[in-house]
Parts: C-alpha cells; structure tokens; sequence
C-alpha cells in the first residue's frame, strides 16, 4: 500500500496489535521518566537539563548495588528512592538554587552544567563500558498470543501507575503536597503566608529525582546502563511533559501511553527510523486543539 | 644619503650560520639528520565517547597494549630503539570530530596514525590524514570505500565488506549444504545509521540470491535503538529460517534478547559483523541468548598461541577478549613492523614500507601481509559459533575448532 509515496507494509493484525500492546509498556516507561520531570517543572518553573543524568546515576547505583551486594533491583528501590531525594534535595539546595541567584535562564545554563558533570564523571569513574543487571525472572511472564510480556516489563508498567497514584495523592493530601502546589501557584504568596520557598524547591527537585531513581530500578533488568543512557529516553520525556500538561502527573501518565503506542505503530509502518516521525506529528496535533497540552490549566 | 655598510663579525656569522642551517634541515626535513630520535610518535584515534564508546575503549585498549608491549621489548629497533609515543585521540562516535583529531595528530608530529573503528570514522580520518601525507592504518572500518578511494596513505589490516560478506555467504551456504540445506528463509536485520549495515546487507542479499535462499525481508534500525519489540514481532509473522542480524554491541544485545523474550526462535541465527554475537562479554552476561548463535566476524588463529597469551592478559586486565581489542593490536604492530623495515620515522618512507610489507608474526588467520591498494590481500574473516561456555570457529574447514550445530537444536 502506497501513501504519500511512501511504501506501506500490511501486517496481520497480531502483529498490530502485538505492536501496539508494546507501546503501552514503552509508554509507561517514558512516563516513569518523565513524571519526576513534569513535578520539577510544575513547580520550580524549570526544564531540568540533568534529568537524563540522573537516571544514568539511578541506574548506575542500581547496577552496583546488584553487582557488589546482590541485590535485587526492584529491592534496590529501598535504597535508591531515599538516596535520590536526599541527592535532588542536596543538588538544588547547595548547587542549583544557589548558582541560579533565583534566575531561570541562569538555571537552565545550570543543570545543562550539571549534567555534563555527571555525564563525564560517569564515564571517568565508570568507563564507557555498558554494564548490565541479570535477573532470573528476566524471561518468565505471561503469553497475551500476539506478543510475550515479560515480568519486568509488566513491573515497569504497575509501577508506573502506582507512582502517577502515589504523587497525586502526595500532592492533594499531605501539607507539604499542599504546599508545594501552593508555591507553584503563587510563588511569592506561599512565601508571604511562611512556607520556606527554598525548601519547597529542593523538596520538589528531590521527589523529581526519587522519581528517575524509582525508574531506574525498573528499567535495569531490561537495559544497560552506560554513561549515554539519559538520551535514550530523556528527549522525548520532555515531549511527553509538554504534551500530557506541564506539571500534570497523569498528563505525563497518559502522555507516555500515547507517545509508546504512536511511536511503536509509526516505528510498524514507517521502518524504526522514518515512524520517529509519528511522534512530532501526534505531539503537533494535540497541542494545535489543546496548546496546554491534554490536562494542562487554560491560561 | 650615505649607505651604511654593516660589517659582519665574526662570531654573528658563525651565530647566522648555524641558525640558517637548522632552518634548512628543519625545511627539507631531515629530522633524523639534525638530532637521535628517541620517541616516534603514533596517533592513536577512536570513539571512545558517544554511542561507540564500547567498542572504541575496547579498541584503544588494545592499541595501547600492543604499544606497551613493543616499548618493553626495546622500542623500533633500527631507529636506535626509540620508543613508540602515543598521541590519543577521541572521535566522539562522529566523523568530523576524528578528522579534527588527525589535524591536531598532525600539529603533534606523529609518523602514522591507527584507528578509527567505524567506517564512517575511519573515511574521514584517512582523508584528513592524506592531506598530510600521514600514513594511516585503519583497524576495524570494514567499509570498502575505505581503501577504494586511491588514498595511498591508507592501509587496512583486516577485512573489508566485500570479503566478509562473500566469506559470510560462502560459509553460510556451505554450512547449510552440510546440513543437508535445512534453511531457505532469510530475513536480514541491520543497522542503518553508518555506512555498515545498510552496505552490508545490500552485500548479503546480492549474495544469498543466486545460491537459492529466499530473502524475505530487510528489517533496518537506527543506532541507538532502545526497542527491538516490532523487529521481533515482524520476524515472528514473516517466520523465517534464518535471521542474519548486522549491528553494533550494544544493539546486537537487545536484539538478541528481545528475540529470547518474544520466543521467536528461528533455526538459525547467523549474523554478519553481529557486534555482539561473538563477545565473550555476551556470552558471560547472557549465556542462553547467546547460545547456538552464528556470527562471520573478525577472528583470530585458534591454534596461534600468542592470541591465547594475549586473551588471558586482556582477561587478566578485568576486558572483554572482543574482535576490537586484537584487531587494533594487531593495528599497531602492523605500523611499527613497517617503521622498522623503513628504518625511519619520515612518514613517506612508512608509507613505502607498509605498501611493500611482508609482515606475518601475527596471530591472525592472515598469512604473510601482501598490500594491493592498501587492503591486505590474505585477510579474512571466520565463521564462529557459540557452543555452551566456549565461542568455536566452525568454518573454514582449516581453522575449525568444532563442527557447527545447523540448525539448533529445538
């Protein structure tokens, strides 16, 4: 079949749905990523260029704490979750809040510094060699007939959920939930009615970061880490952030689902390299009706 | 106006005279005439940052190793002993970045260049260093445009494209014949980033056809590729006989796996340059994906002691024994066995005496080096097969270390 010039294949319909089914479980990965995005830009007002380096970091830390001490990396969650808000927590409040002097062009400048850092750090204490976990359950899971899905990826789409549930409800019923909406409502109301601004910003980056550390534990018995791992999936987080509403944790959820599945169709009938394109033109449609994105607040 | 007429002493003329002499000789460049040269510079380029970086630290690794070694045996003999100086390069996984490097090769003085692994590197680091007249051996780029293009700085140790794939095919059918020709359906999987898979594949089904397979499709992907999930689902629909995969490390992993995952399991897999279907490193991390795969590759001669002796120094050093690491190191010892037979350190000289070489103390199933436009006309590839912990060379019949298991078992 012809469109457009270009040559279409026809697949049967397993296959289509095989593939569209994988898209779901692609989609919950980029929504892993780019739910701890969507809370650092909600909030701090930010695009947070280290993202990608941080869950290079959070898989590195995975990868070790398997390699050295054999742990689990869905237990690894345990420790890296904490580690990585007690790090996002420390980066914004010592490196990133102070190098800003509260300037968001500055705070660009700076987390793209910061994450050149981690980048080559990474590849200096850890070489350029890839370096993967192994799991025994790696190729048990559940046959649906028109694809195989494994436990880890079935883990990585649970655990998507669970985090989208686990901040919305941080986020509506805690007081620091509430506080943390309240600054990023009102920056300088919050800080008139006593909520420590600074704190809330380094609260924030913090959950961001346990987020990309709760994704590497996901994502690790099915990739391998190596120090160029960020751009795999970063790039299009940020789409995904754009599109499902900037700060919207199930914009981010839904957003994902629907970049995995247009991608992974597009990737069907266009060849894995021209179907990338798929995911620009679905990105174009939905901010042409909605310029918020799907669950944005109007303006 | 009188005109003044400076008259010269004697000790400014001499001054003058020995300051214009060196002028000259550093002009007609007669290094090796002026002053004892105690180090001979070697460029050393490779990716070793980007998404090659695997496959370029492995490469630089063995480079360096080779390097260490000729150092610790007395340096370049008939140079008076001078020792091999390595000048590293990075090519950043991008071509411009590895001309960039030769230019600053060339600021630094090196004699000869090794690297740079990949084809489209290694097309832009030999252009940039023929500008120079810098002789330049290429250690992995298996592109043919390489050596094809008349540069006469270029040399190329190893096989290209054209021989692997005829090797690949030639051994693939001869495998199949031995089978009792249990496999007819092809579908080819390649990248199509750099000037390798796309090329490649090309090769293989211009190749395949005339000796009766049936190819039924041609799967391209990019690189980096983080989901082989519709390559896999295609392959399970189209049900092949044989997948013939041709990629990088560290999509050749993915693929593999995936295809494990999706327990699409056709009776072979018989990649060509698989990236990962014959590493060690695979077959540690991922000993059931990797079992039964064949992989034409670059190889060295089983039965060669020195590539045992050197396998457990690489092992030793806590590396992956990969086709990177010998194939630089063979790379350099290739260039500094042509500066010792030039005697000198002039890089027109190098380039005559790697044009002429004759070298054949390697481990590499090569024979004696015999140079035609700067291919060596004996390389060639192998076939080899993952056989439980051990990785086997199943063809060509002369280098066999175990019978190939065509096709695998259920």
């Amino acid at each position: 079949m012809e469109f457009l010039g270009i040559e279409i294949p026809l697949y049967s319909w397993s296959t289509v749905i095989g593939s569209a089914i994988s898209g779901v479980f692609l989609g919950a990965i980029y929504a892993l990523v780019a739910l701890g995005l969507t809370l650092i830009y909600g909030v701090l007002h930010i695009i947070n260029f280290a993202h990608g380096s941080l869950l290079m970091l959070a898989m590195y830390a995975v990868f070790f704490l398997w390699h050295l001490f054999g742990i689990d990396p869905y237990l690894a969650m345990l420790i890296v979750v904490p580690g990585g808000f007690l790090f996002g927590y420390g980066l914004q409040r010592s490196v990133i809040g102070k190098a800003s002097h509260g300037r968001d062009e500055i705070v660009l400048l700076v987390t793209l510094g910061v994450a050149i850092v981690i980048e080559n750090a990474a590849l200096f204490l850890f070489t350029a060699n890839e370096r993967s976990v192994q799991v025994p359950y790696d190729l048990d899971g559940i046959d649906l007939g028109v694809t195989f899905v494994v436990w880890p990826e079935i883990a990585a789409l649970a655990g998507s959920l669970l985090i989208t549930l686990a901040l919305w409800s941080f986020m509506t019923r805690t007081d620091t939930g509430k506080a943390i909406r309240a600054v990023a409502k009102e920056r300088q109301g919050a800080r008139l009615v006593g909520i420590n601004v600074e704190h809330i910003f380094a609260v924030s980056f913090g959950i961001g970061t346990a987020c990309v550390a709760a994704a590497a534990s996901l994502l690790a018995p099915t990739y391998a880490v190596n120090p160029q791992f960020g751009y795999l999936f970063v790039l299009i987080a940020f789409t995904i952030v754009v599109l499902g509403g900037m700060g919207s944790f199930v914009g981010a959820l839904v957003g994902g689902f629907i970049i995995g599945i247009t991608e992974q169709l597009g990737r069907l009938f266009l060849g894995e390299s021209l179907g990338l394109i798929t995911i620009s033109v679905i990105f174009i449609l939905i901010l042409l009706f909605r310029p918020t994105g799907l669950f944005g607040q109007k303006v | 106006m009188t005109k003044k007429i400076q008259k010269l002493s004697r000790r400014q003329f001499v001054a003058a005279a020995a300051a214009g002499t060196a002028m000259a000789s550093g002009a007609l460049g007669f290094p090796s005439i002026t002053r004892a040269a105690s180090t001979v510079k070697l460029g050393v380029v490779h990716p070793v940052t980007g998404f090659l970086q695997f496959s370029g630290t492995q490469c630089r690794f063995g480079a360096l190793m080779a390097i260490e070694e000729i150092n610790a045996a007395g340096g370049i003999e008939s140079l008076g002993g001078a020792k091999l100086e390595v000048v590293l390069g990075d090519a950043q996984s991008k071509a411009e970045v590895g001309a960039a490097e030769v230019e600053k090769f060339n600021e630094a003085g090196v004699s000869a260049i090794v690297g740079a692994y990949a084809s489209g590197i290694c097309l832009a680091t030999t252009q940039a260093a023929a500008k120079y007249g810098i002789p330049h051996v290429v250690d992995v780029g298996v592109n043919d445009k390489i050596v094809g293009r008349g540069l006469e700085n270029t040399f190329r140790f190893g096989p290209g494209f054209g021989n692997i794939t005829k090797a690949g095919t030639d051994g693939l059918i001869a495998i199949n014949n031995a089978a009792g020709n249990p496999t007819k359906t092809v579908v080819i999987v390649h990248e199509n980033t750099t000037p390798f898979g796309s090329y490649m594949a090309g090769l293989m089904k211009k190749g395949l056809e005339p000796a009766g397979f049936e190819v039924m499709d041609v799967l391209p992907h990019p690189t980096p590729n983080k989901d082989f999930r519709n390559i896999a689902l295609k392959i399970k629909e189209l049900n092949p006989d044989l997948v013939i995969p041709s990629h990088y490390y560290n999509e050749g992993v993915l693929f593999l796996r995936t295809l494990q995952r999706q327990r699409v399991v056709p009776k072979a897999i018989y990649s060509v340059l698989g990236g990962a279907s014959s590493q060690y490193r695979f077959l540690t991390e991922f000993p059931d994906a990797a079992q039964y795969v064949l992989d034409c590759n670059h190889w060295f001669d089983p039965r060669n002691q020195k590539a045992q002796a050197l396998r457990q120094k690489t092992e030793a050093a806590g590396k992956s024994f990969s086709y990177e690491v010998f194939l630089a190191y063979t790379a350099v010892r290739f260039a500094a066995d042509a500066m010792e037979r030039a005697g000198s350190a002039d890089r027109g000289k190098i380039i005559e005496a790697m044009a002429a070489s004759t070298w054949s103390d390697h481990f590499m199933p090569y024979g004696e080096t015999r140079m035609v436009n700067g291919q060596n006309q004996g390389a060639l590839p192998m076939v080899l097969q993952v056989q439980g912990k051990e990785i086997e060379v199943v063809h060509p019949p002369r280098f066999k270390t175990s019978s190939a298991v065509f096709p695998r078992p259920a």
